[in-house]
């Protein structure tokens, strides 16, 4: 057992981490920029949270383009993308480590990922030639940004339950209806986006996949303001949209297949969120005082802090033993699918604990008299929506007893009536 | 990086688990259980000697077979898994890591090869009160080259014929004042008490020390210490049989729950069930890796030790004790009874997670040492 690189690996870890040291600024464990995009903590596949109204979130993504764009020249934006597109052409295990290198930096993140992650290995799929000459290099260097329009207001978990009608006219589609949770919406160039081109056919079969323009007419964008205050995603409403039958990606009633694709590439695309673990409410217990002196002294709080550490460090080894699998060029185990539900539910833990450190303090949340940069406060808000972004944890727990363990899966009572038959409540 | 084990301690898990699988069954692992008489499983215990387990990582020139902590490591998690009724842990983990690494060269050729060929059984003593031990309640004395005190409870004591027990040098009851001797049961002054415990497998009794002729090991004053470190040695092992344990409770429970209807349908299928053993699973996945963490630091003597230990039992504890309750509650009824297995995996997690300190003594050795290393 070593942690070593291989000589090849180790020299890639140089070339990341001189690009990085060259280009980026390091992060600390509690930042000293109270509410700036330091220390981030990143909803799954959502933009950093910008504060300070219209203007800064359109500087915020003019940095983060810039930065694209030097990260895509020297190579880094797309690892794993073959280089007739733009990629690197690399490994697995380089994209790991060059995402291992850049979690120490302080860099835009929430931008590009659902694109390069997700959407693009869609198109590189499903896409014909000519799409994927004209979209892809572009997605790579941040110059036309993609947003993934899935779910919608009665099909969220339950995503095959679209309700979004496209119908078609001649060689075009018409597309009505809604879509929600959408990062990035906002800023979007492009858009790829699953409907319901079949009502009477069953769930998984009625559904049909398109890409499209984020300015088609007919397209309205509103931001959905969260607990947190800030606005990571949107509703988008769409009022006969019509769309090229060119724009389609699979063939009718194949939506569902190419969704699994884009919705496959998930977990690699939705990286580490960074920001809010063991590591800083450890300092935080070295600052803050309770009844008995400092915190880390409180044997209550030791115990705790015990818990959230074999949690934090179990889930680092976790990814080390698939990284161990990617590096000898085997495929990981299924070990890495407890990742994102521990991670959500111990920042929520860690956050509230930390505000009951504060006693009275915890209550404030305030710009300019920040209690520890307002990180607790700000997880305290964030760790309720990573709970549920990106698969709850219900669903997450449903997958790994199914999937991994091998569990019957639930008793259904959606599999073999047409979608238009289904029983859906009030909505 | 590497951060798994080789093919050949793969190949070494394989066979161990065959072996255990046909040798160590519940039918076995139960005459221990329902017999009073019996401390541990003979023809087992002299089948993996005969294999060399018990000599796995002593080195060739005392009579092992020289391989390495993360073999045993291998092992340990098998002997888990099969909740093996032997001393292993007491003579393997405890006493054979005392004696090599803090025996003098005479020492380590009298006791090692008799314990690699698991000829003798060796233990370890410590507590002798209710609560955590300290130096201070440590009344246990050595003077005029004899033995002194009481000790209780001391694992697989009853099959001994060895112990290293900690007693006091000096009288002023602080760290500095505690050394450890080694001591052959087998002789007059020497009183053992059986006292029955939460997992009949894994026996314990008290003991009585009266003029009882011992040998010092290692530094004088320095008991605090090298129990520390070989507790911390010990932890890495126990917690892959703690892992070991905690995966065939999560497997008995899912194998029970495909198999049983209810409601007209197999109780599997029911999200409570499956978020449950979804639970158990990242439980015991964290468990894994931060016991392989654990095997790192053993393998390599690195200072990360103490912390990487730490981590791995308190993690494994974790595991072991939430999937052998929750195998029970998913097994309804018929889980609490004698008949069936579930209780042998809710009594071994709970004795692993106090043997050698309980869960909240090792995560404020977990804390303690993270505040020494200083980085995190």
């Amino acid at each position: 057992m070593d942690f070593n690189d291989s000589q090849q690996e180790a020299e890639f870890r140089k070339e990341a981490r001189d690009f990085l040291e060259a280009n980026a600024e390091k992060r600390s464990i509690i930042s000293d920029k109270p509410n700036d995009k330091s220390p981030q903590i990143a909803v799954a596949g959502a933009p950093e949270t910008v504060k300070g109204g219209k203007e800064a979130a359109q500087e915020a993504l003019e940095r983060a383009k810039v930065w694209q764009k030097k990260k895509a020249e020297a190579g880094f934006a797309a690892i794993l993308w073959p280089k007739e597109f733009g990629g690197y052409g690399g490994s697995p295990i380089q994209q790991v480590i060059y995402s291992q290198e850049e979690h120490d930096y302080l860099v835009p993140s929430g931008y590009f990922e659902i694109g390069i992650g997700m959407l693009g290995p869609t198109m590189m799929v499903w896409g014909k030639d000519e799409d994927k000459k004209r979209y892809l290099p572009k997605m790579i260097t941040g110059e036309e940004i993609w947003c993934q329009l899935f779910s919608e207001p009665s099909a969220g978990s339950d995503l095959a339950g679209i309700k979004m009608k496209a119908e078609k006219d001649g060689d075009e589609w018409v597309l009505n209806g809604q879509k929600v949770w959408t990062s990035g919406a906002h800023f979007a160039d492009y858009g790829m986006i699953v409907a319901r081109s079949d009502p009477s056919a069953l769930k998984h079969k009625g559904l049909t996949y398109f890409y499209l323009d984020m300015k088609t007419p007919g397209i309205e964008v509103r931001p959905i303001k969260q607990i947190s205050g800030t606005s990571n995603f949107n509703e988008v409403f769409f009022n006969d949209v019509r769309i090229p039958d060119s724009q389609r990606l699979g063939g009718e009633g194949e939506g569902w297949k190419v969704a699994l694709t884009t919705l496959m590439n998930e977990r690699l695309a939705v990286g580490d969120p960074p920001g809010l673990d063991f590591d800083q409410i450890f300092e935080a217990t070295k600052e803050l005082e309770v009844e008995d002196g400092l915190a880390i002294k409180n044997s209550e709080v030791r115990q705790k802090m015990a818990d959230w550490y074999v949690q934090s460090r179990g889930l680092q080894y976790t990814k080390f033993r698939s990284i161990t699998a990617l590096s000898k060029g085997q495929t990981p185990g299924p070990e890495l699918s407890i990742s994102k539900l521990v991670t959500a539910s111990k920042m929520q833990d860690v956050s509230a604990y930390a505000l009951e450190l504060m006693d009275s303090a915890g209550m404030v949340h305030h710009d300019q008299n920040p209690v520890l940069k307002n990180l607790f406060q700000n997880g305290y808000f964030f760790s309720a929506a990573m709970r549920i972004a990106g698969g709850t944890d219900e669903v997450l727990r449903n997958i790994i007893a199914e999937r991994v363990l091998g569990l019957p899966q639930d008793e259904r009572a959606d599999k073999k009536v047409p979608f238009n038959e289904l029983p859906s409540g009030k909505n | 990086m590497n951060f798994d084990f080789s093919d050949d301690q793969k190949l070494l898990r394989d066979q161990a688990r065959k072996f255990l699988f046909d040798k160590c069954d519940r039918k076995s692992v139960r005459t221990i259980l329902d017999n009073d008489q019996l401390h541990y499983h003979k023809e087992l215990w002299s089948q993996i000697s005969e294999m060399g387990w018990t000599g796995t990582a002593i080195p060739e020139e005392y009579g092992g077979l020289g391989l390495g902590m993360l073999e045993l490591c291998v092992l340990a998690e098998e002997l888990g898994r099969s909740l093996a009724p032997t001393p292993f842990s007491s003579s393997i983990y405890l006493f054979a890591e005392f004696i090599k690494n803090y025996g003098s060269e005479d020492q380590k050729k009298k006791f090692l090869p008799l314990i690699a060929s698991g000829e003798k059984i060796g233990t370890f003593a410590l507590s002798e009160t209710n609560g955590t031990p300290k130096p201070s309640n440590v009344k246990t004395e050595y003077s005029s080259e004899k033995i002194n005190g009481y000790k209780s409870p001391v694992s697989d004591g009853e099959t001994a014929d060895y112990l290293i027990i900690a007693a006091n040098s000096d009288n002023k009851g602080n760290r500095n004042s505690l050394s450890l001797y080694i001591v052959d049961l087998h002789q007059d002054g020497v009183s053992k008490t059986s006292l029955e415990t939460i997992d009949p497998t894994r026996p314990a009794c008290s003991m009585k020390f009266e003029d009882v002729k011992a040998e010092l090991l290692g530094e004088q004053g320095m008991a605090w210490d090298m129990t520390e470190n070989i507790f911390n040695r010990a932890a890495v092992l126990y917690s892959f049989e703690q892992v070991g344990g905690a995966q065939v409770s999560l497997d008995e429970a899912k194998k029970y729950s495909m198999e049983r209807f209810a409601f007209g349908r197999q109780i599997g299928s029911f999200q409570a069930l499956k978020h449950k053993m979804a639970d158990m699973y990242v439980k015991i996945e964290l468990a894994r890796s931060n016991a392989y963490y654990g095997a790192w630091a053993l393998s390599t003597d690195s200072n990360e030790l103490p912390v990487a230990a730490a981590g791995a039992r308190v993690s494994a504890s974790d595991a072991f004790n939430y999937a052998a309750k929750e195998n029970i509650q998913i097994h309804g009824g018929v889980g609490f009874t004698w008949d069936y297995d579930c209780h042998l995996f809710y009594r071994r997690s709970k004795l692993l997670s106090l043997n050698i300190g309980s869960t909240r003594q090792w995560k404020e050795n977990l804390i303690s040492n993270l505040e020494k290393r200083n980085i995190v």
